[in-house]
């Protein structure tokens, strides 16, 4: 069994069908990409796996690490597993700094696995050596969460997260846009120092840009709320090259 | 000598304010105090059909009948009990208990010459001309609690910090209520900083550790000289049963800039109310609060700024964590005087409701009178969206500990702003440890 099994997944938002039947396996060690114009459900899919209650399932089901019940989890749960989501709009956590929130986050996890929790010195450690692993300022530690952070500084914030939560599965919702060159070099390497054997990905994004970088092992175009075609990373060069609309024509018969 | 009795508008007040001007004094002071007789009678106490009072009801607080405890405090307190309360032991200090100045408790040495900490009624007693020049010149009697205070007023804080002195420390002023004999005090602070002069003042109010019922019924007076600078920290920490209402004037000359943080910590009904004037060209003031609120308690803010002269800068920032079946007042006034073009103010007050029985009522008002202004406010009540909560569940953490953070944060905001490292530190404690997941 795949690390992460979807099926048939149906979702709704304010009773209207999103997602209309998804599949998609992904195993440890694999980096999936899934591409698609706006508003074809892309963000609808991770929030959807994440446990946002915004997002009804209708449908199909969802198994993680052989977990059949993960839809059933409240987020928090999920995320103790070995869930991640790097979010498309992280959001401003006005006086609560970085450090904290991080502590904070590592040690519920931990004690979830019976692991004991970490004190402020301990954490330090870990937090400066991550800090270091994909490059972020140490400044970053005292900052409240994400308030007054550019674009690209909380999508780099994201990334510092997924290090020091060593997650099993990433989804990262768009964590390329709003990226100026630099910031998306220096994201990517993140991604690619954390991309392991033991690790899957799953990368929502618009652009081909970010998979320059990261090189996915399968690309998926979902259109409509299906994945309506998948192939290797020469499919992203194809869309690239063809624009969606090639999706639209195909997928519309 | 005066017709009229107050007796039947608070318990023993004639007897009270007799025994007050007994005391002796100068005659200026004795004037202030006739008076304040003469304007208790007119204007009694406040009720609820006056807008400033409409939704804190003093009833209670005037059955109870405390009684000033004028030169005998309720019980002896010991250095040990005051240490804890320090923020820091080489700070410059004067200490009441009950209203009573403790001269053994303080520490009024280390200031710069020219300074003078002290007690009212000794700087009184010393025919200080600047006591006598300030004293009552700046607190209207805005309700009869304040001519209450004039009528018995005979001690309090008295800080002069002269032209172009700066204190390198600040200067903490604590007021300890010992709940021992349920009495009133009626302290009176009068603190004046002559023209370029800086300081920073911490004033604590503690009940120590009583659940008796008492009242402190505070006057405050502020008086800034040109380009002076007062960063101003009150800090209400009174009992479960203990009555705080204060009145405090600030005048600011041109130029002089105020920081001031009201935070309400316990007390069963608190009022903070400030009246600042921005009397002088360019004047600032930022005003900034924090009441964390529970239970039955009561806390008012009461704030009005006015601006008196041009080019003038104020801004109000209150914050507060309402829980249980609390209530919370927030009234922010800003008049702006004809001819004071160039205004900047803004007002904002965000309240975080974590029960549905607390309540708050928020009234940010404008009154203008002046075409060439920026003036601005806001209020908010609510909770926490559901986005933030969300972020901490993806990270792993349940949504009451999200909750427990987030208001954690919500307060430590108006914490993390104050400049002075000692109290900041000690504040954001206290706030992590009441609202910190346990
Ligand atoms: N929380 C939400 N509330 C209402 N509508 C939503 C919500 N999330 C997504 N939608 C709708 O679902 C569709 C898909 O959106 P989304 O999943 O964000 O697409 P993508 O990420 O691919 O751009 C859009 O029509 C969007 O308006
Ligand atoms: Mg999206």
């Amino acid at each position: 069994m795949a690390m992460l099994e979807i099926h048939n997944l149906h979702v709704e938002v304010d009773g209207n069908e999103i997602l209309r039947g998804v599949d998609l396996k992904v195993e440890a060690g694999e980096v999936h990409a899934i591409m698609g114009p706006n508003g074809s459900g892309k963000s609808t899919l991770a929030q959807t796996l994440a446990g946002h209650e915004a997002y009804e399932v209708t449908q199909g089901d969802v198994s993680f690490l052989g977990h059949a019940d993960f839809l059933e989890m409240p987020p928090e749960e999920r995320a103790r597993l070995g869930f991640f989501l790097a979010f498309q709009y992280p959001v401003e956590i006005p006086g609560i700094s970085n450090a904290y929130f991080l502590q904070s986050s590592v040690n519920e996890i931990r004690k979830s696995h019976g692991l004991p929790e970490l004190d402020a010195i301990e954490f330090q450690d870990l937090l400066a050596e991550k800090m270091e692993q994909v490059n972020v300022p140490m400044q970053f530690a005292d900052r409240n969460v994400n308030e007054g952070f550019s674009g690209g500084e909380k999508k780099r914030n994201e990334i510092l997260q997924m290090a020091v939560l060593e997650p099993r599965m990433c989804v990262l919702d768009e964590t390329d846009s709003g990226l100026d060159i630099d910031a998306l070099r220096i994201v990517s390497e993140g991604i690619n120092k954390l991309r392991s054997k033991e690790r899957g990905f799953i990368l929502v994004t618009h652009y081909q840009r970010l998979l320059d970088y990261v090189k996915p092992d399968y690309v998926h175009v979902l259109y409509r709320g299906r994945l309506v075609k998948s192939g290797g990373p020469e499919l992203a060069a194809e869309l690239e090259a063809k624009g969606y609309d090639w999706i639209r024509q195909t997928a519309d018969v | 000598m005066i017709p009229t009795t107050s007796n039947a508008l608070w318990p023993h007040f004639d007897e009270d304010s007799g025994r007050v001007q007994s005391l002796g004094g100068p005659a200026w002071l004795q004037t202030i105090r006739r008076a304040g007789v003469e304007r208790f009678a007119e204007l009694g106490l406040p009720t609820h059909r006056q807008e400033a009072w409409r939704f804190t009801n003093v009833a209670p607080i005037v059955k109870a009948g405390f009684r000033p405890a004028l030169n005998q405090p309720g019980r002896t307190v010991t250095a040990e009990e005051v240490t804890p309360l320090l923020y820091c032991p080489s700070w410059p200090r004067i200490v009441f208990v009950d209203g009573v100045y403790a001269p053994g408790l303080g520490r009024l040495q280390g200031l710069p010459a020219g300074v003078t900490l002290g007690s009212l009624a000794t700087a009184i007693a010393a025919g200080d001309v600047s006591v006598e020049q300030h004293l009552a010149k700046h607190a209207s009697e805005t309700s009869g609690f304040v001519a209450m205070n004039n009528a018995l007023l005979h001690d309090g804080a008295y800080l002069h910090v002269p032209d172009g002195v700066t204190l390198d420390e600040p200067v903490h002023i604590l007021y300890l209520a010992t709940g021992a004999r349920e009495a009133a005090a009626h302290p009176r602070n009068l603190v004046i900083l002559g023209a370029a002069a800086k300081a920073a003042v911490v004033e604590s109010y503690v009940g120590l550790g009583t659940s008796a019922a008492y009242l402190t019924n505070l006057v405050s007076e502020f008086v800034l000289g040109e380009k002076a600078s007062l960063h101003r920290h009150k800090i209400v920490e009174e009992g479960a049963a203990g009555h705080h209402l204060e009145s405090a004037a600030v005048v600011q000359g041109r130029e002089s800039v105020v920081e001031s943080y009201a935070m309400t910590l316990t007390g069963r009904t608190v009022r903070n109310e400030l009246n600042v004037s921005l009397a002088g060209d360019g004047a600032r003031a930022e005003l900034k609060g924090l009441y964390l609120n529970d239970g039955e308690r009561l806390i008012d803010n009461y704030l009005q700024v006015t601006h008196a002269a041009p080019h003038c800068y104020s801004r109000m920032g209150y914050k507060g964590v309402l829980d249980g079946a609390s209530n919370a007042v927030f009234t922010g006034k800003v008049h702006v005087l004809p001819g004071a073009q160039k205004t900047d103010s803004n007002q904002l007050n965000n309240n975080l409701l974590l029960s549905g029985d607390a309540t708050i009522d928020t009234k940010p008002q404008l009154e203008i009178f002046a075409d060439d202004v920026k003036c601005t406010h806001g209020a908010t009540i609510g909770g926490f969206p559901r986005e933030h909560l969300f972020y901490f569940q993806s990270r792993g953490m349940t949504a009451a500990m999200a909750h427990a953070i987030l208001t954690y944060g919500f307060a430590s905001e108006v914490v993390h702003a104050i400049a002075v490292p000692e109290l900041r530190a000690r504040l954001a404690k206290y706030v992590f440890d009441k609202y910190s997941p346990k």
